[in-house]
């Protein structure tokens, strides 16, 4: 929700990046205010889940001009995990595996981690059991699912709950939810984007990378943009993302080429 | 391989240092005037030396074997020295009788030879190059009948009991380095753990080479008698050379009716520097016979150093109802080269055996599992299980597995599982991403793969293993 008092969190500004030589990111611009809400929607290969990595810090993608700041710090001059401490939270398409690394292991570590990082306690094993289970009802997960190994045989929607757990008990300043709802059925997917919501508060931010409008009915967003080729094209409230429900993303581009020709000609 | 990856895997060697200590070193070459003067020293019965020079004439006419998956320059056995002592050997009455100069080489290893130290509740056994130089709480042992010394001091002083069961598990002539070890042999362990007896601490030996030009060549024998149960705990580290040293150890076990034999090693020899310059060759034949019913003889081993490790801890199941366990964790870098696994032999009826090995290879290091399950016509009713997983650091090393199983009766069961993973930088990421760094991930993960393992393990060396793996694998990140 937009709010008077909002402070900026993120602010992306003529972002390029390349991955293996071949330029993705062409030129973005966003910025996201805390309490927000936004959607980053485009077809495949338009450089959505791209953005949400080089955010993250993947080293396979190479920045190769424009500047990040994330509450005010140059995103650049952090590591990922420094990036993970400050605040920024990935929900990965697709998660990793980690065989033999018990869930309630990593989630503990990581959860430490971040309360270290902000001089708060850290919770022993037992004290976490308590504090997890807690988190795990709100996205209706079986406890028994805190001794498997990190994703280790989960299904695709156990692992969108295990990532949403994870920014539950993070609490990031932002969260960037990259394609979530696929691979969800629908009442997964009504569990998962509840989850999301209980989440959202005003003083943090929410970035939803997807591809169909579906996750859209459940997470109401304040703005929409659609990626294309590398930029973003265009940017409306969240019946944006209903026209592209019903018309596709075709038209977005021929408006888009229309008012750059139209600009080029005056 | 990334950068960050690269760091992670290289790490110095922590143990490489030489003790300056007066030896007693025998001249270089293997004759028979050689065993003979081992034989001297060591003051042996007869039959010993017997022993000796039957496995001589036999070592003589054996060839290296040539089916490991390792490579290296033919070893020139006229060039190693076969005994090597500190001085002087004399005999000592108690620890404080021990040269200052070995204790603070233990000391400095982490090995408490003073029975108040440390390790509480462990006995120690510590060999340095050919001889045992201490023994602790054998005393306290004795009082409930066990017998822990030295190999050399069982011979003196329990010949009748060495003489029964030395050579019955592993023969004089089994393999070309059982068969060298068999000749030259200088000290080791002997544990006895009499009948109804649960030994009421863990064993252990603690093996130390110090000398550049001399092998080892130890022999280890533990009985357990009917009813009785040990566990036994081994350890090992060397200083660093640019020559390579010879260690080619033979380690029998035999358990009777109900017996229980747990033997866990720590293996950390001098592995070699990051261009695969001198290192131990670990090459060695440990075989236990789980020769009553219902015994049971578990191996667990976590194998990280020596530049060659050639070993195959076995079980020879024999007993009915017996059981044979082989826990295995190895660990290869820079340009190691393991060739590690199992036996299991499957002789009587009902013997079940399980087999969970865990290859983490890394830099230009190969590792290959080889293991041998084997039903014999008489087992009906065996089962077997066995699972190796291998995991690579990078992309430039190797992993293997050579199964070999032989089913030679209709009512047996044998499973085999297989699996390789990687390392990748997109695990270290998702760790990233959630405020964990790479040393700490490495780390989870290596022993998340290692767990099943790990867990086999007693307490103490499984906290030393756990913090071995980290030491050789991750650390200085730059």
């Amino acid at each position: 929700m937009i709010h008077q008092d909002s402070k900026v969190l993120l602010e992306i500004r003529g972002l390029r990046a390349t991955v293996n030589g071949i330029e993705i990111l062409k030129g973005i611009d966003l910025t996201v205010r805390s309490g927000e809400v936004h959607a980053i929607m485009g077809t495949n290969g338009s450089g959505k889940s791209t953005l949400a990595k080089v955010l993250a810090g993947h080293n396979a993608y190479q920045v190769t001009g424009g500047s990040i700041t994330f509450e005010g710090h140059n995103l650049f001059d952090l590591e990922p995990e420094e990036r993970a401490r400050a605040g920024l939270f990935l929900a990965f398409q697709y998660p990793i595996e980690i065989p033999g690394v018990s869930n309630s292991h990593f989630l503990r570590l990581a959860y430490n981690t971040v309360q270290a990082q902000h001089g708060k306690d850290e919770l022993d094993p037992l004290e976490f059991e308590d504090f997890v289970r807690e988190k795990m009802k709100l996205l209706d997960m079986n406890p028994d699912f805190l001794d498997r190994g990190v994703n280790e045989g989960f299904s695709g929607g156990e692992k969108k709950r295990n990532e949403i757990l994870q920014m539950a008990l993070l609490e990031p300043r932002l969260a960037i939810l990259d394609e979530t709802d696929s691979g969800l059925d629908i009442d997964a997917l009504r569990i998962v984007t509840n989850g999301v919501n209980k989440l959202a508060t005003k003083d943090n931010a929410i970035v939803l990378v997807t591809h169909y409008q579906r996750m859209l009915n459940y997470i109401v967003p304040d703005f929409v943009h659609v990626m294309q080729a590398g930029r973003i094209i265009k940017t409306g409230g969240k019946e944006l993302a209903l026209d592209l429900e019903t018309r596709g993303y075709d038209w977005v581009g021929a408006e888009h080429r229309a008012a750059v020709e139209a600009e080029a000609e005056a | 391989m990334s950068a960050v990856l690269q760091n992670l895997v290289n790490q110095p060697y922590k143990h490489g240092f030489v003790t300056e200590i007066e030896s007693d070193i025998a001249p270089k070459g293997l004759n028979e005037d050689i065993i003979r003067l081992i034989s001297t020293k060591k003051n042996e019965p007869a039959w010993l030396l017997d022993f000796r020079l039957k496995a001589y004439e036999q070592w003589l006419k054996m060839e290296e074997p040539k089916w490991p998956n390792v490579k290296y320059p033919k070893i020139d056995f006229q060039a190693i020295s076969y005994y090597s002592a500190p001085k002087p050997k004399k005999k000592l009455n108690s620890m404080d009788e021990v040269d200052p100069e070995l204790l603070r080489t233990f000391e400095k290893l982490g090995v408490p030879m003073h029975e108040r130290a440390a390790l509480a509740g462990v006995a120690v056994d510590v060999i340095f190059d050919s001889v045992s130089v201490a023994t602790t709480y054998k005393q306290k042992l004795a009082e409930v009948g066990i017998i822990f010394c030295s190999i050399s001091e069982a011979v003196q002083m329990y010949p009748e009991l060495v003489k029964q069961y030395l050579g019955t598990v592993v023969p004089v002539g089994d393999n070309y380095y059982a068969a060298l070890n068999s000749a030259v042999f200088t000290d080791g362990t002997f544990c006895f753990i009499p009948k109804g007896v649960k030994c009421p601490m863990d064993l252990s030996t603690y093996f130390r080479i110090n000398t550049e030009e001399s092998g080892q060549f130890e022999r280890t024998l533990i009985i357990g008698e009917e009813g009785s149960s040990v566990s036994y705990l081994e350890g090992c580290t060397a200083p660093k050379f640019d020559t390579n040293q010879l260690h080619a150890a033979v380690v029998e076990l035999v358990a009777l009716d109900n017996a229980d034999i747990k033997y866990s090693t720590v293996q950390n020899w001098y592995a070699g520097d990051e261009n695969g310059l001198g290192g131990i060759y670990n090459f060695v034949t440990k075989r236990g016979l789980a020769k009553g019913v219902n015994s049971r003889i578990s191996w667990t081993q976590v194998e990280t150093g020596s530049a060659i490790t050639w070993k195959y801890p076995s079980c020879i199941l024999q007993g009915e109802n017996s059981v044979g366990e082989f826990y295995s964790v190895a660990v290869t870098n820079h340009y190691q080269q393991a060739d590690t696994g199992t036996k299991m032999i499957h002789i009587g009826k009902n013997t079940r055996s399980t087999i969970v090995s865990k290859g983490i290879s890394a830099g230009h290091s190969n590792n290959s599992y080889r293991g041998l399950v084997r039903i014999a016509p008489t087992a009906a009713g065996a089962r077997n299980y066995s699972q190796c997983d291998s995991m690579l650091i990078g992309d430039k090393c190797g992993a293997h597995t050579f199964p070999y199983i032989q089913v030679r009766n209709q009512q047996a069961k044998v499973e085999h599982e297989a699996s390789t993973s990687k390392i990748g930088e997109d695990q270290l990421f998702y760790f990233a991403q959630r405020g964990i760094g790479n040393e700490e991930a490495v780390s989870m993960i290596i022993n998340g793969f290692c767990k099943d393992v790990f867990q086999q393990l007693p307490m103490e060396f499984a906290v030393e293993a756990t913090k071995l793996l980290e030491f050789k694998l991750e650390g200085s990140v730059g």
